[in-house]
């Protein structure tokens, strides 16, 4: 069991929680989608999962040797070139130089960008700066993989490929996921599994499988969409005045 | 929400396709959207060359090269005129010819090779020693706090304190020597170049640090991988204003530091000129002191900024 997370809890000072008792258990491989509205602290609680926030109370168990981030901005270093910034996640975990080279194409050629590997940050779209993100942190070489809405400053088209290419990335590579999103369709479309935070405080309320028909049958996958949207409007409208 | 008859999709085709390949069963965002490898491959690589753009070739500027040319021309011209209206008597403001001749005269003593070239070098050992002495202390001042609050404002005034200030400091202690003109080389470029970088520290996006610290980064690698080049920029303004007063102070203590072991610099010419009152000579000197630092700006720091800020994206748009 690569993370789990028990009555965990976050506050800010002497604000009001931004998490409070959130359970979780994510199995090895598993790709798990985190869905909630906007206040549910799903950035904290990914945060704490990857030891750079601690939590103020409760228990979790992580992989000893952390967890690779993706940022919803691709965050490449602009001084690099699309390649460099791979190699330069491979040179901070210790690889040596020559086995560098090879890797970061290999990584490269993985999310298709082969060809690409020279280009700088500035000159490549949104969405392949996202793929060269993806590929750093593979580079990394965690067995836990966190991406905080990586792809929602993506236009549809673009959004809806990455979708297929991160599927495609996360079966070969047998990584665990943790995907942060609020976007419902987002995690029907990735998640094996569906947990909805509610808000303010944060807390896991509900849980959702997806199984395979629902990755070919648009008709299943939409009325499980519509089943969270409405369970999550639910959880929305709580907060009406 | 929608039905199980009505697929939903944000990018439905509006015509039934024909079966070439299953494109009919496409459910953009709800389910899988390509058919394989190969597909998405060539799908992703078909949007990349839609969203890139074309790489531009960089072709030779001429206005880049004639427009300061012709600025330059202009200026001679207007300075010939004034002189020719006679109204200064001409021992006074002597005209561009004059000026040109007293410089061949000066080429032939081999005078204003020796000046430029004592200057010059002592320009450059001074500076390349204040980087070197200023950014490990620069990058130490950025990244510690404590150190940051108590040194910052000690730096700050050093940087606006006119550096031709020390030199009565520096007579005193090193007498007529070279040690004195470095001095206040030093004195006058290392603050500039502390607060440079710190400024360039400053500016960088907390997310380079958060992906530093993800990436595994120790603080070394942090300083050397992450903020230095982030700062850059910065830096390399810092540099260039550091570059600036190093040549400012040694023409400070040039003019003022005379004799002793001091070599014959542009300073010390400029002084010269002054002593024998031959306005030709002091022109000289300060047309040579501009050229050097113009010469410096147009084949070091111009090319090098350039680069920097391309390769960064940064370019568009300026007037570079």
């Amino acid at each position: 069991m690569p993370v789990v997370l028990e009555h965990l809890g976050k506050r800010f000072g002497d604000g009001a929680p931004v998490l409070d008792d959130v359970n979780a258990n994510i199995k090895q491989g598993e790709f798990v989608a985190l869905l909630g509205a906007s206040g549910c602290g799903k950035s904290t609680l990914l945060n704490i999962i990857a030891g750079l926030e601690a939590p103020t109370s409760g228990a979790l168990e992580v992989p000893s040797d952390g967890a690779a981030f993706m940022f919803q901005d691709a965050a490449l270093f602009p001084w690099l070139t699309a390649r460099e910034n791979i190699e330069l996640a491979l040179k901070l975990r210790g690889v040596g130089k020559s086995e560098r080279r090879a890797k970061a194409q290999e990584l490269l050629e993985l999310v298709h960008l082969g060809a690409a590997g020279d280009k700088r940050p500035h000159e490549l779209s949104g969405g392949m700066r996202q793929r060269v993100s993806l590929a750093r942190s593979l580079a990394q070489d965690r067995q836990l993989l966190l991406m905080d809405e990586p792809f929602a400053a993506l236009d549809a088209i673009t959004r809806d490929l990455l979708h297929d290419e991160l599927e495609r990335i996360w079966k070969e590579t047998g990584r665990t996921i943790v995907f942060v999103t609020h976007n419902v369709r987002e995690a029907v479309r990735l998640g094996q599994r569906v947990l909805l935070l509610s808000s303010r405080p944060g807390r896991v309320v509900q849980e959702w499988a997806v199984t395979e028909e629902h990755r070919t049958d648009a008709g299943l996958a939409g009325q499980l969409t519509g089943v969270i949207t409405a369970r999550l409007r639910e959880e929305i409208r709580r907060h009406a005045k | 929400m929608p039905s199980n008859q009505t697929p939903v999709a944000e990018t439905e085709p509006v015509v039934e396709p024909v079966e070439t390949r299953p494109a009919a069963h496409v459910h953009a965002a709800l389910t899988r959207t390509s058919t394989g490898n190969e597909d998405l491959r060539e799908l992703e690589s078909g949007l990349d060359s839609l969203q890139s753009d074309a790489d531009r070739k960089h072709r030779i500027e001429w206005s880049r090269i004639l427009l300061p040319i012709a600025a330059l021309a202009v200026l001679i011209l207007v300075w010939q005129f004034y002189v020719s209206l006679g109204v200064k008597r001409r021992d006074l403001v002597p005209g561009p010819l004059d000026v040109m001749t007293q410089m061949g005269v000066l080429w032939n003593e081999g005078k204003l090779q020796e000046a430029v070239w004592t200057s010059l070098q002592r320009g450059l050992v001074g500076f390349l020693i204040s980087v070197a002495i200023a950014t490990p202390v620069g990058l130490l001042l950025a990244q510690v706090a404590p150190l940051r609050r108590a040194f910052g404002p000690l730096i700050s005034g050093l940087q606006v304190l006119p550096s031709v200030a020390w030199v009565p400091a520096a007579i005193i202690w090193f007498g007529l020597t070279d040690a004195t003109v470095y001095f206040v080389v030093f004195m006058g470029a290392i603050p500039s170049i502390i607060n440079g970088l710190i400024s360039g520290v400053d500016q960088i996006p907390p997310q380079y640090r958060r992906v530093g610290t993800v990436l595994g980064a120790s603080r070394l690698q942090m300083a050397l991988q992450v903020i230095l080049p982030a700062a850059l920029p910065g830096y390399l303004g810092g540099l260039k204003q550091g570059w600036a007063f190093s040549w400012r102070s040694l023409m400070a203590a040039e003019i003022i530091a005379v004799g002793g072991t001091i070599g014959f610099g542009l300073g010390s010419l400029l002084d010269q000129g002054r002593i024998l009152s031959d306005m030709t000579v002091v022109m000289s000197a300060i047309l040579l002191i501009l050229a050097v630092g113009i010469l410096i700006e147009l084949l070091v720091f111009g090319p090098v900024e350039k680069r920097l800020l391309r390769r960064r994206g940064l370019l568009a748009g300026s007037t570079r």
